[in-house]
């Protein structure tokens, strides 16, 4: 690693921008103000590319790529924003309202939601995908927390950041498809589980109304979200 | 939390643990033995029960919430027992061409267990496959782990009937 | 073992088979199985020991092709095909050996069925037992290899199959001689060959006829790729559901390793090939490439984002070579002829043969090979014998739930990789099933939407919430409850789904839906307007009775 850092140049939606090889271009679009939304990217936690929301076309490559895990490369001519993907990110919000229940005005996170904000920032005013009503339950077991499955779009932040920075993987998803679940150890109610540490990291990481903390009202509850970079930037430290 | 012992025994002094054992011992007890171990504590004992699989998570050091995340993604897997006999109708596109659906209708009509269900007198389980790789055959079903090829809704539950009367 | 020792065992299984003035090989391939193929078998042994006839073979083979037919029995040396064959039958059939043909269970092989067939990949199937290792060496087995190994470089490997032209098998048709070249030149501490045998789409058994039939082709194929590539390790992901495959190719390994064929010097040289066996368990996904490296690894089968490719980054991150059963399948010949041997069948981007499973409302279903570029007339009428109980030919589905229906329009069209794209449907893994009158299409395009919502493993959003969205809709429409509103929505989220999902299972999710709206929109059209399922598949109420 005692090679200085390769520098690229390409373009970002007609802006020269340049990269550090390695870089994704989500990383490099945000570094030079361009916005680009994410929804299950949180900078600290390993990237997965799962809720497509950051899909940027390419000039010359066919298939649209998700910006937080493609890599910048040199002379690249990226697009990330077009009507064809504005369409495409509404479509995506659509679908994530319907799977669910997400009736903001009754909810802990309402204007705290990352949700939210996107749907608003995307100019989402109604949803044309028939809502599928599931009855989820809410788990309130655990003394501090509480887990509403109603409100889950499956970002996967909790089982990552559990996983990743806490070390103790008590969060997975089960299941598969349209069925898939965040469930504690054996799908056990989360205040019987036996590696939940409670720190509460699962619950600030969670861009939703999903994990919140107990005995807030609505429109109450307020994540935080800045330990992450910290406790990342610390462990690259030391190794 | 009491430390977590270097050595973890079986939850039963069930014979069968030891052909799980195996399993992972051959597999040197690393993560990707952790598939490998559900297929044969599925062979072994039916299906996979909770105990069984706190015990592989275990003994391979792997996450309660991963292993119960692989045991519920593949749809091989069963974490419930079945019914004494099995009856599974191959819903793949040869077979659902030629009927399948009827099948699984009729036998719904008979015994009123749908695809996944067992009866009450916990007789019959009813599955559905993905194609069993008999599609020049369709439509097919096996019935206690026996293929029969080209059969009818009729001929099914007549099949049905024997295995259960047996 | 060396070349000479095993071509001395090759010469010396020769020359026992010859010791048998007749033989009776008996199909026991899981299609003739399930029509009790084994007890044939068993009533031939015990009739052939109770007559103490000397000189009269009775062998297990595997498949014979005409599955639909079955149980099968194939007579030498008069290469006389039965068909139907009962356990009664043996004492009848064993006499007819030694005087004429036994007419009422005669097949007839000069038939189209067997005689459009070009077979490479199945040239062994049913001739050789696929549990004997000397059957496999005397029919020229390993000979691939041992060429490979004593008289060309990796390099000059390499070459031989990008000369061939062989394309992936597993249904992108990927050119495998490029993709070898990649892994090979990629840099890892080690490297592994997988052998995806998931086989998913789910009406379809090429690949497990291959494996239950003549399973150390397709390691022989797989050690050739290991030394092309430099991997010293293979997987073989094979399905759960087919424990016959299962098993042959587990023996298969035992036997290929006893006699140094696989560990440490291969063939007294210095390249050492290990392969070991493990299941699927039930998911169409875990045939995606990153999908199955996470099941090998243990985890959940879930894809990620691609590049990098497993070419360059796969199993535990080092550079994987993973090709398809009936891919690794064809190496072997290629190796033996030359590549410029397998180029000189098939069409100019499309080489060699491929390997259909038959199967639907067409009269003589089964497994067949067939050189590239036959017309899907030839194969649905002609080798197919065409639609029984004279009804009238509707579509064929090829590529299962990626793939598209083609209309009777498309007939006269070449299968080959790139005609197929075009009319909107993927040559796939070679599954085509055969659709008449009777076939609803909307019904068909429901179904396979059911499937990919099934089988969607819930990772990324537009796939997960996309196909339950649409097989709702396509539910609503076969219900006879849908509007137009609904068919646009359809069609919005098919163009989404297509465009944004992270895998191929979702970005040609909406491919069954495509197509048969391409060419049948009328029924489409018929279930919405006139609230009528044109093939009375699907249950509409009557418009009074909605309204009552
Ligand atoms: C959803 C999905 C399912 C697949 N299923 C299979 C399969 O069952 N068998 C297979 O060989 N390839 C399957 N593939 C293709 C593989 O990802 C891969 O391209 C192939 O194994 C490469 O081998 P080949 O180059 O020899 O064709 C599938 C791909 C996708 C996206
Ligand atoms: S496209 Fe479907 S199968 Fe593929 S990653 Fe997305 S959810 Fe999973
Ligand atoms: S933020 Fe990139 S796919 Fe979700
Ligand atoms: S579709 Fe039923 S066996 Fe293949």
């Amino acid at each position: 690693m005692s090679d200085a850092p390769h520098i690229l140049t390409l373009k970002i939606d007609d802006q020269d921008v340049s990269a550090v090889e390695g870089q994704t271009i989500l990383a490099v679009a945000r570094e030079n103000g361009i916005a680009v939304p994410t929804l299950c990217f949180l900078k600290g936690l390993s990237p997965v590319g799962a809720c497509r929301l950051c899909l940027v076309e390419i000039k010359g490559v066919p298939k649209l790529l998700p910006a937080c895990v493609t890599r910048a490369a040199e002379g690249m001519e990226v697009t990330t924003d077009s009507p064809r993907l504005r369409e495409y990110r509404r479509t995506i919000l659509e679908l994530l309202f319907a799977e669910r229940n997400h009736v903001c005005s009754i909810c802990v996170s309402n204007n705290n939601c990352e949700l939210q904000s996107l749907a608003r920032a995307q100019g989402l005013t109604h949803v044309r995908v028939p809502y599928r009503h599931p009855r989820l339950g809410v788990d309130a077991t655990h003394s501090r927390f509480s887990a509403d499955h109603n409100r889950c779009i499956l970002c996967a932040r909790c089982v990552r950041v559990c996983d990743e920075i806490e070390g103790a993987h008590t969060w997975d998803i089960m299941g598969r498809g349209i069925d898939c679940r965040v469930i504690t150890d054996m799908n056990q109610p989360w205040g019987q589980s036996d590696t939940c540490t409670s720190c509460g990291k699962c619950v600030h990481v969670c861009p939703t109304g999903t994990l919140t903390e107990k005995g807030v009202a609505a429109a109450e509850m307020k994540k935080r979200q800045q330990f992450l970079p910290y406790l990342t930037a610390m462990r690259e430290e030391r190794e | 939390m009491p430390p977590i012992p270097k050595k973890v025994d079986p939850p039963s002094a069930d014979k069968r643990w030891r052909m799980v054992d195996n399993t992972m011992r051959k597999h040197g007890y690393r993560p990707d033995a952790l598939i490998e171990s559900l297929h044969t504590m599925q062979e072994c004992f039916g299906y996979l029960e909770e105990p069984g699989l706190r015990y592989v998570a275990q003994a391979l050091r792997l996450p309660l919430s991963k292993v119960y995340g692989v045991a519920t993604f593949y749809h091989f897997f069963t974490l419930k027992p079945k019914g004494r006999h099995t009856c599974v109708v191959c819903m793949g596109t040869a077979c659902y061409i030629k009927g399948a659906q009827n099948i699984l209708d009729e036998i719904e009509h008979k015994y009123g267990v749908k695809p996944g269900e067992t009866t009450k007198d916990d007789a019959l389980s009813v599955l559905t496959a993905r194609c069993i790789g008999s599609c020049g055959l369709a439509a097919a079903v096996v019935v206690d782990g026996a293929i029969a090829g080209k059969v009818s809704a009729k001929q099914t539950l007549d099949l049905i009937e024997k295995a259960v009367a047996s | 073992m060396t070349p000479e020792e095993l071509r001395e065992l090759a010469a010396r299984r020769r020359e026992e088979l010859q010791e048998f003035k007749y033989r009776l090989n008996v199909c026991l391939a899981a299609g003739c199985q399930s029509c009790h193929g084994d007890s044939v078998y068993k009533a031939l042994k015990a009739e052939v020991e109770s007559r103490k006839l000397e000189g009269v073979q009775v062998r297990g083979v595997g498949c014979l092709s005409l599955c639909a037919e079955g149980p099968l029995v194939q007579v030498e040396p008069d290469n006389l095909l039965y068909q139907r064959v009962r356990a009664e039958d043996a004492p009848e059939l064993i006499e007819s050996m030694y005087g004429k043909p036994l007419k009422r269970l005669a097949c007839p092989t000069d038939a189209p069925f067997f005689a459009a067939q070009k077979q490479i990949v199945l040239e062994n199937s049913g001739r050789i037992d696929p549990e004997s290792l000397e059957d496999y060496l005397a029919a020229d087995g390993y000979e691939g290899l041992m060429r490979a190994l004593t008289e060309m470089t990796p390099a000059e490997v390499i070459a031989e199959m990008t000369t061939s032209g062989l394309r992936g098998r597993g249904g992108g048709g990927f050119p495998t001689g490029l993709k070898w070249s990649t892994v090979a030149k990629s840099k890892g501490a080690k490297k592994f060959v997988i052998c995806n045998g998931d086989e998913g789409d789910p009406g379809a058994f090429m690949d497990r006829s291959v494996l239950e039939s003549d399973p150390h082709r397709v390691i022989e194929g797989m050690i050739i790729a290991g030394y092309a590539v430099g991997a010293s390790h293979g997987y073989a992901y094979i399905r759960a559901e087919y424990p016959l495959a299962v098993k042959r190719i587990q023996n298969a390994i035992k036997q290929a390793t006893k006699v140094g064929l696989l560990g440490e010097g291969i063939c007294g040289t210095g390249f050492g090939f290990t392969i070991e066996v493990r299941l699927g368990a039930g998911a169409f996904v875990c045939g995606e490439e990153t999908a199955l490296i996470a099941s090998i690894e243990g985890k959940r089968g879930q894809p990620r984002p691609r590049p990098p490719f497993p070419a360059e980054s796969g199993l535990w991150g080092y550079p994987t070579l993973i090709n398809n059963v009936e891919t690794f399948a064809n190496v072997p010949p290629i190796l033996r002829n030359g590549g410029a041997w397998f180029a000189g069948m098939g069409t100019e981007k499309s080489k060699g043969t491929k390997v259909f499973a038959l199967a639907g409302r067409v009269k003589n279903t089964g497994l067949i090979e067939v050189p590239m570029g036959i017309t899907l007339r030839k194969i649905i009428f002609d080798i197919g014998g065409g639609i029984p109980d004279g009804k009238k030919f509707k579509a064929v589905q090829t590529g299962g739930p990626s793939g598209g229906c083609i209309p009777e329009e498309h007939l006269d069209m070449p299968v080959d990789y790139d005609s197929l794209a075009k009319v909107g449907s993927i040559m796939g893994s070679g599954g085509m099933i055969v659709m008449d009158e009777t076939s609803c299409m909307v019904d068909v395009a429901k179904y396979f939407m059911e499937f990919c919502k099934s089988e969607s493993c819930g990772k990324c959003v537009p796939c997960r919430a996309g196909t339950d969205q649409m097989h709702g809709l396509l539910s609503k429409i076969c219900a006879g409850e849908a509007t137009m509103d609904d068919l646009a929505l359809l069609e919005h989220l098919c163009e989404v789904v297509k465009n944004t999902s992270l895998c191929g299972l979702g970005q040609t999710a909406p491919n069954p839906v495509l197509s048969t709206l391409r060419y049948f929109r009328h029924e489409y059209l018929a279930h919405i307007q006139e609230k009528r399922c044109p093939a009375g598949v699907c249950k509409i109420k009557a418009a009074a009775e909605v309204h009552a």
